[in-house]
């Protein structure tokens, strides 16, 4: 299984880079423009394949295309946070309290941390300060009460990035 | 054509108001984090906004390049994943180093 | 649809030279930090906008090149601060 998830892993990484090469440079007809592309995203595959995509995480796939489903509602809840600093910044009392709190969830896998941590901050009012990826410790800044208390007793982000990744238990 | 035009006016209208709030939130708010809090968020959604809304534009008017809103497709989700990242590294780097956050009452650093 | 390009790129300059503040002024190393990636990140829009308003898809290369630069100055700098080693 650990020999056949390399080469998966190899080859998802040479199409990635193959096709940014061919975006980038934009020249599809010319030989040496391709053959260059082959030679460098090989190489480039070679060396780092074991950083996109870890060697353990099977059904990529189906993981990815839950990852794109989940993310419209990221990019309104992007835009709910964005209205949200702009009140907060241009009232001219600034109604901030900030604290920090702390809470656990049940993820383990580096990718479902990641994508917690990375969704916290561009939520509304709270940015991700410390991430311990043994016991699934996070530490957060909140700008005020209420943005705190959504993360703390409602939950609703742990639960949707745990549906996506199904780790759930 | 016209309707196009407004749309991608819209965009960057609601981008540079974005950028420009949080400029703003960088120069009044009262310390480090709630510094990060206004530019980490704002900047994000604004660089997004103004680049879609040109690649709206590019998909309208230059149409026989194709090939070049791949790039700025890419340049709005490398903003995406990494100016968060970067924001949190900051962020983490100083509470580390044993910056104070600031609490409601006291004076502005 | 040029001009306001151009009134467009004015605002994010103007919005980089109130950031400019916060870097020259702010009190310690991270609200400067704050400040250049801050900086960074709108140059990028700057960038891609001003390739539209000279007509040179060339700029959009270079947006991409300053977006990976100001990504991994932001770590190098956070992790020589946290460690007070660059490798380690």
């Amino acid at each position: 299984m650990n020999h056949r998830g390399k080469g998966f892993g190899f080859l998802i990484t040479f199409i990635l880079m193959f096709l940014f090469w061919i975006f980038l440079s934009e020249q599809i007809s010319s030989p040496f423009h391709l053959i260059a592309g082959v030679i460098s995203s090989a190489l480039v595959a070679f060396l780092s394949h074991d950083l996109l995509v870890k060697g353990k995480s099977e059904k990529i796939l189906l993981k990815s295309w839950r990852l794109f489903r989940y993310i419209p509602w990221e990019l309104w809840q992007i835009v709910l946070a964005n209205i949200d600093v702009a009140y907060r910044v241009l009232h001219p009392k600034m109604p901030i309290d900030p604290c920090v709190i702390e809470f656990e969830t049940s993820l383990r896998g580096d990718f479902a941390l990641t994508t917690l941590a990375n969704s916290i901050t561009l939520t509304p009012g709270t940015i991700t300060i410390t991430v311990e990826p043994r016991n699934g410790k996070f530490q957060v800044h909140a700008i005020a009460k209420e943005p705190a208390d959504a993360l703390l007793v409602v939950q609703t982000m742990q639960k949707k990035v745990a549906e996506v990744f199904m780790e759930t238990n | 054509m016209f309707l196009v035009n407004v749309i991608v006016t819209l965009f960057l209208a609601g981008g540079v108001f974005f950028l420009l709030v949080g400029s703003i939130g960088l120069l009044r708010f009262p310390d480090f984090y709630t510094r990060l809090h206004a530019t980490g968020k704002c900047d994000t959604l604004g660089g997004g906004l103004i680049i879609f809304g040109l690649l709206i534009y590019h998909l309208f008017h230059y149409f026989h390049y194709p090939l070049v809103p791949v790039r700025l497709l890419f340049l709005i989700f490398f903003i995406f994943i990494a100016n968060p990242t970067a924001t949190h590294t900051v962020m983490k780097a100083a509470y580390r180093t044993g910056v104070k956050p600031w609490k409601l009452g006291e004076k502005r650093q | 649809m040029i001009s306001i390009f151009l009134v467009t790129a004015l605002l994010i300059i103007a919005s980089i030279f109130l950031s400019l503040y916060r870097g020259v002024v702010g009190p310690g190393v991270f609200n400067r930090v704050a400040a250049v990636n801050v900086i960074g990140t709108k140059t990028i829009a700057l960038l891609v906008i001003l390739g539209y308003y000279f007509e040179r898809p060339l700029f959009f290369d270079i947006a991409i090149l300053y977006a990976m630069l100001n990504f991994i100055g932001a770590l190098v700098f956070a992790k020589y601060i946290e460690r007070g080693d660059v490798c380690s």
